[in-house]
């Protein structure tokens, strides 16, 4: 059996003293650091500042619509099959152009089961729905608010997002004895 | 008005103000903790309550604080000893302003003809009136811990009245440390004899006749001894939540766990007051003794108004830096907020130093000696004040919590010892010194 021998304390530690004195600096240096330069600090005032998201972040939901703003989903139940949730609720009608079968005349998605997998995007044979609008504060004050219907989901230029589709403000860290340029 | 009725007027007034002053402090402290903690691990803090748009950087959560405090149901549970559990944070809320009572403001004024006084009762047995009533707050911990009929409230309670039982010794020992250098018990002339420059062997060293500097040893016993006192970080296993999820109280809400809540931090505040005029001179400036600030009233007025000119600025400059960080982000009374108390902090500063020489220049009124005197000393004990309260955030947010026999062992195999150990080497130095 091997024993393994814990480090303990070692000379000058054990008075503990020097030790305390020792962190006490580390927080000072912090402290006056950060009175006199409250610009530097890290912290993003988050509702009036919003720090860029990524663009590949996996965010609301939206229906991409065809270019005379019809929906591009067929209602062929292919999300609503593979969401885990069971959060998508299509309610499918017979499409008016001759060339394509269905069209949904109700696209329901409940927020407040949906779990952000995203394997409804996977799932869409068309790349009609994707998860790609950067807002990560869904919130309502009541549960039919939180059940977006097809009007609300279509309501986008129907661009793809790009990376300063929230423009951005470059967090620093340029601050404390960590900083990095 | 006989010299009687004036005494006892004196009296009352000081024992009121002894009372409220850690209560003021109180909401000061928890702002400084809060923000304290933040600025220490590079965060903001609480800057978002407002009323009307005003923050008081933060300080407006004090109130939201209480109304919420305020507003929750104060539940008494079924199975616990009902007087008990009822009494337990009146006991530790009024224990803990209790010591205050005994500690001096500032020198005796002598003002038209008769003599005020700021102190509340100047016992002829304070030091230890000072130790019986900080043994008796470990009553209110005890009482909730046991009457709550909780096992984490009992276990709690148990903790930490054995910490502070065991805590207690070194701390009088400390105390008495202080009692041999300066010959007294009375808190007033222990702090006047700190007015003094220390003399050693006959050679007068450039050093106030401190307790800090008599007996540097006693000081970090005590030091450490009140963290204990006060149950504070890292001393603060009574509620250590991993283990006893908050202690003591944990069957406590509302208005009662409030009380307690402001029980632990005038209890920090008053250790604060209690070593700051045990150690640090309590209300004296440094290098200039009471007499010498009445005898120089221009000494007097320059130290306070450069004193105040001195924070006020820093101050200002601060919140002008706070008021640019956030320039671009509110509008109104929000974005304005922190410029207007910058420059009423700026105008302070500014009328200071106006009044600075004017003082100088036009010559000051015989009665105003006494009066500025005052106020520099009360000035003076409050800074060394507010040192000790930053100190027990410093402290708090720099260091983890000690394992119980790790503080059992510091208590009585670490602490105890150096603190006879201190005694031993103060009496002998007091023997050759004569």
């Amino acid at each position: 059996m091997k024993v393994v021998q814990r480090p303990g304390m070692k000379g000058p530690e054990k008075i503990y003293v020097v030790e305390v004195l020792k962190g006490l600096w580390l927080t000072f240096s912090h402290v006056f650091y950060n009175l006199f330069h409250p610009e530097k600090l890290p912290t993003v005032f988050f509702p009036e500042e919003k720090k860029a998201l990524p663009p590949a972040t996996r965010g609301r939901h939206r229906l991409m619509k065809r270019e005379d703003d019809s929906p591009r989903c067929t209602a062929c139940m292919l999300c609503a099959t593979a969401c885990p949730a069971e959060c998508i609720h299509i309610q499918a009608a017979e499409s008016p152009d001759p060339n394509i079968e269905k069209f949904p005349e109700k696209f329901d998605i409940d927020m407040l089961r949906c779990v952000y997998c995203g394997f409804c995007v996977e799932a869409c044979p068309l790349d009609a729905i994707r998860m790609d609008i950067p807002e990560v504060t869904v919130a309502g004050y009541t549960r039919d608010s939180l059940v977006y219907h097809k009007e609300f989901l279509m309501d986008h230029d129907n661009k793809d997002v790009v990376a300063d589709y929230n423009p951005p403000r470059p967090v620093l860290w340029t601050h404390g004895p960590h900083a990095k340029p | 008005m006989d010299s009687q009725t004036f005494t006892l007027i004196n009296i009352t007034v000081m024992t009121v103000v002894a009372w409220i002053v850690p209560l003021q402090f109180v909401p000061v402290f928890i702002w400084l903790e809060r923000k304290g903690s933040a600025i220490i691990q590079d965060r903001i803090g609480p800057d978002r309550t407002g009323i009307l748009g005003f923050r008081l950087f933060g300080m407006v959560q004090n109130f939201a604080d209480v109304v919420k405090l305020l507003m929750k149901e104060n539940i008494v549970p079924a199975n616990v000893n009902r007087f008990y559990f009822m009494l337990a944070p009146f006991w530790a809320m009024t224990v803990s302003l209790l010591p205050l009572l005994v500690v001096p403001f500032a020198a005796p004024l002598d003002f038209a003809g008769r003599t005020v006084r700021f102190q509340a009762a100047d016992l002829g047995v304070g030091l230890l009136y000072i130790l019986s009533i900080t043994s008796m707050g470990v009553f209110g911990i005890i009482l909730a811990g046991w009457s709550s009929n909780n096992k984490f409230s009992l276990l709690g309670g148990l903790r930490s009245s054995a910490q502070m039982i065991s805590y207690e010794l070194s701390m009088g020992l400390a105390m008495v440390g202080i009692l041999m250098v300066y010959q007294d018990v009375r808190m007033s002339s222990i702090v006047e004899a700190q007015g003094r420059l220390l003399t050693a062997w006959g050679h007068t060293l450039p050093l106030p006749h401190w307790g800090i500097f008599l007996q540097p040893l006693s000081f970090l016993l005590f030091l450490v001894a009140s963290f204990a006192e006060t149950n504070r970080n890292p001393f603060d296993l009574a509620e250590g939540e991993s283990e006893l999820v908050a202690g003591f109280h944990v069957e406590y809400s509302s208005v009662k766990f409030s009380l307690f809540f402001m029980a632990e931090y005038s209890n920090m505040v008053v250790a604060a007051f209690v070593i700051a005029t045990l150690f640090l001179g309590g209300y004296q400036v440094p290098f200039a003794s009471t007499e010498t600030l009445r005898q120089n009233p221009q000494l007097t007025l320059s130290l306070l108004c450069l004193l105040v000119a001195l924070l006020k600025g820093t101050a200002g400059l601060i919140f002008y830096k706070i008021g640019n960080r956030q320039r671009h982000l509110y509008a109104g009374v929000k974005r304005a907020e922190p410029f207007l108390f910058s420059g009423l902090c700026f105008a302070v500063a500014l009328a200071a130093l106006a009044l600075l020489a004017m003082g100088l220049t036009m010559g000051l009124p015989a009665w105003m000696n006494g009066v500025l005197t005052v106020f520099l000393q009360v000035l003076c004990l409050s800074l060394k004040v507010l040192f000790f309260c930053w100190l027990f955030v410093w402290v708090r947010w720099t260091l983890p919590r000690f394992r119980y026999d790790q503080l059992m062992k510091m208590g009585w195999k670490l602490m105890l010892p150096l603190a006879l150990l201190n005694l031993l080497v103060t009496g002998v130095i007091i023997l050759t010194q004569k």
